[in-house]
């Protein structure tokens, strides 16, 4: 497996606690950024980032306005906005219409990264309640890039990954503590 | 294979053709707006009109006056009142108090589209007793949805999220006492309109107007580059007196050192500033 330039980890409110699990145990020299896409009350969970990057050995912050992509941090998408990223790498925000009932939107994020990172970008989906994400995966399996999806059976919510491995034939299902070392392990190479 | 059903495929080499495409018979630029969001505006009214590119240049070539209706569907005009509370509760706790020893104040929604945050700032100085002293100029690139800013009416469906948003700023009266409502439509009242101010203004090529102790523009930034970006905020901090406020959107980011240094910080998180040389 090659090592992937750029992350995106996506879910639904209910994936928070085990995407969150994950980056708790990323070690402070990881060295590749990740984007977190979770679908988020416009008003819960406002500080979120806060706290989970006091509990991280990683830096996690919430993704500003045409801010650069650095190697290694942690960003998780804003309530209330998509996320898009420029040929730049630089990341950008938009306003506009939510796309399945969801902004963030994760198929908007997993588009336009596969569209600057191509093969190198790798992205997971987790629980959700809709089928936001499956589109994402299959463009960017098209350019090349990996995709996984957490093991239907362990997810809170299925109806996400299970629309995701509708959409995409063959796509690997990996239990939470695969998808754990996966991550872990990038860090290593 | 992209989003949506009908959304066309665009390179960003094709979006630069486009971009080009528009200046040379409209002369109007969008040559630094964020290329990633414009990407996918363009792709989205491709698709719906089921054109390619090369219909699409056709279309622009025969049709001189296409102008206007490209700017309303590339632009975003998602807004709504009193959105983000949290932002308005800041106005109403540093920016209201401090405005209120002026004799005549000059508000700037700039970006203003349908005109939500316009009323909701002439709703908030109506329920500090300032209204009456208070000019509301609200701007914008887009003459179409100028029209409906100016007539005040909203889905009934779009009031019942709005009085959520306004419920939570702990005002006196209720949200309903500022629409006359119809079957499914409601209309802001006279009393609120009557000094606010409409007009067509592109913060890209035009300059200062007129100058006010509070600017407002959120979420308009995030669609330019940063150069562009910075000098748009330089107009805007231009266009304020001094001990002015200035709203951005609440992710949006002032990079410049020169302009920082013109600015006090008055609330982080909501990201408001003030003039202060």
């Amino acid at each position: 497996m090659n090592k992937p330039e750029f992350i995106i980890l996506g879910g639904s409110a209910g994936s928070f606690q085990v995407i969150f699990g994950i980056i708790k145990k990323l070690p402070a020299n990881f060295n590749v950024p990740i984007l977190i896409v979770i679908h988020r009350g416009k008003d819960k969970n406002t500080h979120i980032e806060e706290v989970i990057a006091h509990q991280s050995s990683v830096k996690v912050q919430e993704v500003k306005d045409k801010e650069n992509i650095i190697n290694g941090i942690v960003y998780i998408a804003p309530a209330d906005y998509h996320v898009l990223i420029e040929s730049e790498k630089i990341f950008s925000l938009d306003n506009s219409e939510p796309i399945l009932f969801s902004r963030p939107s994760i198929d908007v994020s997993m588009q336009s990264a596969a569209e600057v990172y191509g093969s190198k970008l790798l992205a997971v989906l987790f629980s959700g309640a809709n089928s936001d994400g499956a589109a994402g995966m299959e463009i960017i399996k098209n350019r090349g890039g990996q995709i996984f999806v957490q093991d239907p059976k362990d997810a809170e919510v299925d109806i996400m990954p299970l629309a995701a491995v509708q959409k995409n034939a063959g796509i690997k299902k990996m239990p939470t503590k695969e998808i754990e070392s996966l991550l872990i392990n990038i860090s290593i190479k | 294979m992209r989003l949506g059903d009908n959304s066309k495929d665009l390179s960003f080499e094709e979006l630069e053709t486009i971009i080009q495409f528009v200046y040379k018979i409209y002369e109007f630029d969008f040559s630094q707006y964020s290329k990633a969001s414009l990407k996918r505006r363009f792709e989205r009214l491709l698709g719906a009109h089921n054109w390619d590119l090369i219909d699409f240049k056709t279309k622009l070539t025969n049709e001189p006056n296409l102008l206007d209706f490209l700017i309303k569907e590339i632009t975003v005009n998602v807004t709504e009142m009193f959105r983000d509370p949290e932002f308005f509760r800041s106005v109403k706790k540093n920016i209201i108090p401090y405005l209120d020893s002026y004799q005549r104040i000059k508000i700037w929604n700039a970006g203003v589209s349908t005109g939500e945050e316009l009323y909701s700032f002439s709703i908030l100085f109506k329920e500090s007793r300032m209204y009456n002293k208070s000019f509301f100029y609200g701007t914008d690139i887009n003459s179409e949805v100028l029209k409906e800013a100016k007539e005040g009416i909203y889905s009934i469906k779009k009031l019942k999220a709005f009085t959520e948003n306004y419920n939570q700023l702990g005002f006196v009266k209720p949200f309903s006492d500022y629409f006359a409502v119809d079957y499914n439509n409601g209309i802001i009242n006279s009393e609120l309109r009557k000094n606010c101010l409409f007009s067509v203004h592109n913060l890209v090529s035009d300059h200062v107007f007129n100058e006010f102790q509070l600017v407002s523009c959120r979420n308009v930034l995030i669609y330019f580059d940063q150069e562009l970006q910075t000098k748009v905020i330089e107009l805007l901090v231009n266009s304020l007196c001094i001990f002015g406020f200035l709203c951005l959107g609440s992710k949006e980011v002032i990079r410049s050192q020169k302009i920082l240094s013109r600015l006090k910080l008055i609330d982080p998180r909501q990201n408001i500033y003030q003039r202060i040389k």
